[in-house]
């Protein structure tokens, strides 16, 4: 499950920053996730109280931003959305698309507590 | 072998050579990662402060992949990540390909597996030095535990590498190793939907090698429709057909591989 190596990446994250700024642990977390970065939402839920037992994040509250995949046909220039990462144009059924956004893993901010 | 870098990350993971039983051992636990080191100051205060980040989860991984692909390149190593589902034919496609080509190159290769030695020792068994990564519970290898072997096995200049990835089609697509190809496996006893059902690994591996090719008269699976899918994730991917038992058309995958080598050094000259 590589979902609790994501996590674990993400306390490393917030260690290092907590770290940086002399705080005491972290109150709030913001993550970019998009629905097409090869996370399962259930998994990162289910890996998550573990991987981040006695850590900086332990008691933070979590927010997820989903975003969602979207694609732009190279043909017809037609925007789309998708929720794989291989979907053809709606219009013209061409597989030939230019990728727009959805693949974003990321920590946003982090709110500190002193 | 480098000096930037840290040696001493730990993991759940475990890195044993062939040949040897000594084990570096560190279990996994969750969260063990990283003792709470942060300053704890007095006077518990209530302020808060919003720090915007915007940072890449992966971007150790991916920091840690670069290192590697320096050391690769300063070495002139060529390092092929071969990925697949479990049973496809990578460790029968090495130990064919080691023991055709292992007196014209030298070779090295890193195993991973959740857990055995198996697959070290069938490379072992060949003569090449082979080292075993054990994830434990990971699914993925990843580019730190690359960093470790490296250390470890210490190869020689222009010398090739290949890692055995953990079987397993969905992980390891997101974990960049500093390799210069990763080669997707699939087999024709799996379904030609293969790439349909897994498109980031074949989006991001430039070959495809479509395995047990001798079984192709016993099974429906067709392998136009598979290329076919496989190109809709990535129109330029490359395939080749083989049978790494009988040893059909292995010599298209080591025409592909004299290529590589021939880049390789045609950059050595040019830096
Ligand atoms: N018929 C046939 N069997 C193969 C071929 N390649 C591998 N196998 C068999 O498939 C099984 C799994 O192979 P292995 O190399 O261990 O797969 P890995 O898990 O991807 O490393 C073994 O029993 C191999 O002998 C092939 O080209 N043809
Ligand atoms: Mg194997
Ligand atoms: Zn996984
Ligand atoms: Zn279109
Ligand atoms: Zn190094
Ligand atoms: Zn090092």
């Amino acid at each position: 499950m590589h979902e609790l190596s994501i996590v674990m990446s993400i306390v490393d994250l917030a260690e290092e920053q907590v770290k940086k700024h002399q705080a005491r642990e972290v109150d709030r977390i913001e993550l970019d996730i998009g629905t097409l970065a090869g996370i399962e939402f259930d998994a990162l839920d289910f890996a998550w109280d573990a991987g981040v037992k006695h850590s900086v994040l332990a008691s933070a509250e979590r927010q997820i931003n989903r975003i969602e995949g979207k694609m732009r046909c190279m043909k017809c220039g037609r925007e789309f959305t998708v929720t794989e990462p291989f979907q053809p144009c709606p219009d013209c059924n061409d597989y030939l698309n230019e990728f727009i956004q959805g693949k974003e893993l990321r920590v946003k901010s982090l709110t500190m507590k002193f | 072998m480098c000096s930037t870098c840290g040696c001493d990350q730990p993991g759940g993971v475990t890195i044993t050579r062939a040949g040897e039983d000594q084990v570096q051992f560190s279990p996994l636990t969750p969260g063990s990662g990283s003792p709470l080191a942060y300053p704890h100051q007095h006077g518990h205060s209530h302020d808060t402060r919003v720090i915007e980040m915007e940072m890449d989860i992966l971007g150790k991984n991916d920091a840690r992949a670069r290192h590697n692909r320096d050391h690769f390149r300063k070495q002139g190593i060529l390092a092929f990540n071969l990925v697949s589902s479990p049973g496809s034919g990578k460790t029968a496609l090495l130990e064919r390909t080691l023991n055709d080509l292992k007196n014209d190159h030298r070779f090295y290769v890193i195993e991973g597996d959740q857990q055995t030695m198996n697959d070290a020792n069938r490379i072992a068994a060949t003569g090449v030095e082979a080292i075993q990564i054990n994830t434990g519970k990971g699914c993925h290898l990843d580019a730190d535990m690359i960093h470790r072997a490296l250390h470890n096995l210490s190869p020689a200049n222009d010398s090739i590498l290949f890692i055995e990835n953990v079987g397993n089609l969905v992980c390891p697509a997101l974990f960049d190793l500093g390799e210069n190809a990763r080669v997707a496996i699939i087999s024709v006893t799996e379904g030609d939907d293969k790439p349909l059902k897994y498109p980031d690994m074949f989006a991001s591996s430039q070959l495809c090698i479509i395995n047990k090719i001798d079984l192709l008269p016993y099974v429906n699976f067709k392998v136009e429709r598979a290329k076919e899918y496989a190109r809709r994730a990535n129109p330029s991917i490359q395939f080749l057909e083989l049978s790494a038992t009988t040893g059909l058309g292995m010599s298209s995958w080591y025409q592909w591989l004299e290529k590589r080598i021939a880049e390789r050094k045609q950059e050595a000259v040019l830096v």
